[in-house]
């Protein structure tokens, strides 16, 4: 009863000193709406960096094929876009792209995955906590320490364990290839080793009590179901190799050939913007043009396989998460 | 155990026993060409990752090996030079590299946070454009940077801001190329504070700004840092697309943020170098490489670090 009374009270009180206070805040808390206004802006900007790459590729790219015919463009076979007469044909470097990208692949793909198993299914837990911080660090090295390495370092290596190849400058596409691989082997390990730790254990558990070994679990029951996950980690590792840029610019050369030759010197789409970007050309030439007519081909070749990379870690989550 | 009784040890007993049949049968139970073959997959893994660390330490010690020469503290205080490479150092280029990285830090920590707090705190999910914010931040993280480099100098060295070949376009062309990592590593910090911590400030009548500055905000410190200092660290390295905004130019003097008398970068400088003809511009790249590598490295190491040292389990 005295309880009762004391909360009559305090209401008593309380509606003597004017109406009961409202569950709102006196003051609009004009304060919070700018905020989230000013926090939008900020996520918008990233709207505002993609809008300004098309424009900026598309609006020169649109000069340059006002100039040159898609289709030479396209499948020409000869590029020499600062020859006169100069000769526009994309194929050579698209070429040399793949070639460089397909070399690093076929050496990280086959580290990378061996790694990554071996670090979810095998590693211990000690072992674990050391070698993929180690591996993240070491996805951070700067592209032009690799591209250094390369030139100066595998190249010869190179030439001495395979000297019935037909070297002949310093620069290969092989070796750049290589180099480019040794760059994506820790995107590759690491994130597919994130993809095999995030298949539940149950899974294992019924191979083991299905009397499995160790290595039916790890290539039938753990890869399979995180395919999704390492093929996402191999496409964004693609993505990655088509768009190095250093390593190709030192070790892989200058040289439009069009050729799918491992001691050949080529030029890759990221190294003619970087060899010609490089010092001031004057602006509204053709080759100024040309510059950006490659990066639009370079990024709607990227945005392709980052497109497939999001969708599938995508449906990878749905699946275990 | 004594204690418990005769009962408890029979049970301890019968425990070990079915452990020791059941191992037995599994060991035995493999074919020898399982075991074989087992023991050579597992060889097979340790090669790959051994391998792979072993380019990537062979990376590190040829350019301290190929440097070695030049290794000395002249190599951060001396100023480029042309014509004598025993005698020139990184001093200029460091300088400028470290002026590009604090214009970096200024642009992408309160953009690349507030975009974070916003796509986490604010965006309704079921919203279209929200949506189409988190599948952009996605693909521009993996945008090539030489993209990056095209946009600087179409957009901010000509084009609409026209700002000229200045460090400070430098500066926003790898802020641009950076901010989806700080975002992405940003939001997954914000993600990880569990929601009941959210949902407690509310109960206590705080405002949404209130439970992001004071209880959200604070936990996510770790992993926002992690973030950033692993985006400074690729800004730190980058070399491609300054090439395109104006980094290229050979300069013997300390860079300004605004002056147009050309500027360069630790990176650029390095590739520079390692065009060069003569063998003694190599030991320098090689010595430059390793710096670079010392200071990158030793950045990773303690965002990796301080991520797994932080880490809350809630």
């Amino acid at each position: 009863m005295e309880a009762r009374d004391a909360i009559g009270a305090s209401q008593a009180a309380g509606a003597g000193s004017g109406p009961p206070r409202p569950l709102q805040a006196p003051s609009g808390r004009y304060g919070e709406k700018v905020v989230e206004g000013l926090l939008a802006l900020c996520a918008v900007l990233s709207i505002v960096t993609t809008t300004a790459i098309v424009f900026s590729l598309l609006e020169p790219s649109i000069d340059f094929f006002r100039q040159v015919s898609l289709g030479d463009f396209l499948f020409g076979t000869h590029w020499a876009p600062t020859f006169t007469p100069p000769e526009f044909g994309v194929l050579p470097i698209v070429l040399a792209t793949m070639l460089t990208s397909f070399w690093g692949l076929t050496v990280a793909i086959p580290l990378g995955i061996g790694a990554a198993i071996y670090l979810s299914e095998y590693a211990s837990p000690r072992v674990r906590k050391i070698v993929k911080p180690t591996l993240e660090v070491l996805a951070g090295v700067p592209t032009v320490a690799i591209g250094f390495f390369a030139l100066f370092f595998m190249r010869p290596l190179l030439e001495d364990i395979l000297p019935f190849l037909d070297w002949t400058g310093p620069q290969a596409a092989g070796v750049a290839g290589l180099a480019v691989g040794l760059m994506i082997v820790p995107i590759i390990a690491s994130l597919s080793e994130d993809a095999m730790s995030a298949v539940p254990m149950g899974l294992r558990e019924a191979g083991y009590g299905l009397g499995a070994t160790k290595m039916r679990v790890a290539t039938r029951i753990v890869f399979p179901a995180a395919l999704s996950g390492i093929v996402a980690s191999i496409v964004l590792a693609t993505s990655r190799a088509v768009g190095e840029t250093m390593i190709v610019l030192l070790a892989a050369g200058a040289s439009p050939n069009l050729t799918l030759g491992f001691t050949e010197s080529v030029q890759t789409m990221t190294a003619f913007i970087g060899q010609t970007a490089t010092g001031d050309i004057a602006t509204g030439t053709i080759t100024y043009y040309t510059i950006f007519a490659v990066g639009l081909l370079l990024f709607l070749m990227t945005l392709i396989l980052n497109l497939i990379s999001i969708r599938l870690v995508r449906r990878f989550h749905e699946a275990y998460e | 155990m004594a204690a418990l009784g005769p009962e408890a040890e029979r049970t301890r007993l019968a425990a070990e026993g079915a452990r020791s049949v059941t191992q037995a049968a599994i060991v035995s139970g493999q074919p020898l060409r399982d075991v074989i073959k087992g023991r050579v997959f597992f060889v097979l893994l340790m090669a790959a990752l051994g391998i792979s660390l072993l380019g990537l330490a062979a990376l590190v010690i040829d350019a301290v090996v190929d440097g070695r020469s030049m290794l000395s503290l002249d190599l951060l205080t001396n100023s480029a030079s042309r014509i004598s490479p025993e005698t020139a150092g990184y001093a200029n280029a460091i300088y400028g590299t470290i002026l590009l990285i604090a214009g970096v830090l200024v642009m992408t920590v309160p953009i690349g946070v507030g975009s974070a707090i916003y796509l986490e705190e604010y965006a309704d999910k079921t919203k279209w454009w929200n949506r189409v914010i988190e599948l952009n931040v996605q693909n521009l993280a993996a945008v090539p940077s030489i993209v990056y480099g095209i946009l600087g100098l179409a957009f901010i060295v000509r084009g609409p801001l026209d700002l000229g070949f200045i460090l400070f376009a430098g500066s926003m062309t790898l802020s641009l190329l950076v901010l989806p990592t700080v975002i992405i590593a940003a939001r997954e910090a914000i993600r990880a504070v569990p929601p009941s911590i959210r949902e407690g400030s509310f109960a206590l009548g705080a405002t949404r700004l209130q439970t992001v500055r004071r209880q959200i905000l604070p936990a996510a410190i770790p992993g926002i840092a992690t973030g950033v200092i692993l985006a400074v660290s690729r800004a730190a390295g980058e070399t491609a697309p300054l090439l395109l905004v104006g980094a290229a130019t050979f300069v013997t003097f300390d860079p300004t943020v605004f002056g147009d008398n050309g500027y360069t970068a630790l990176p650029v400088m390095i590739f520079n170098n390692a065009k060069q003809a003569q063998p003694e511009f190599h030991v320098l790249a090689a010595a430059g490489i390793v710096v670079m590598l010392a200071v990158i490295l030793l950045m990773n190491s303690f965002a990796i670090w301080l991520r797994n040292r932080y880490e809350q389990r809630w």
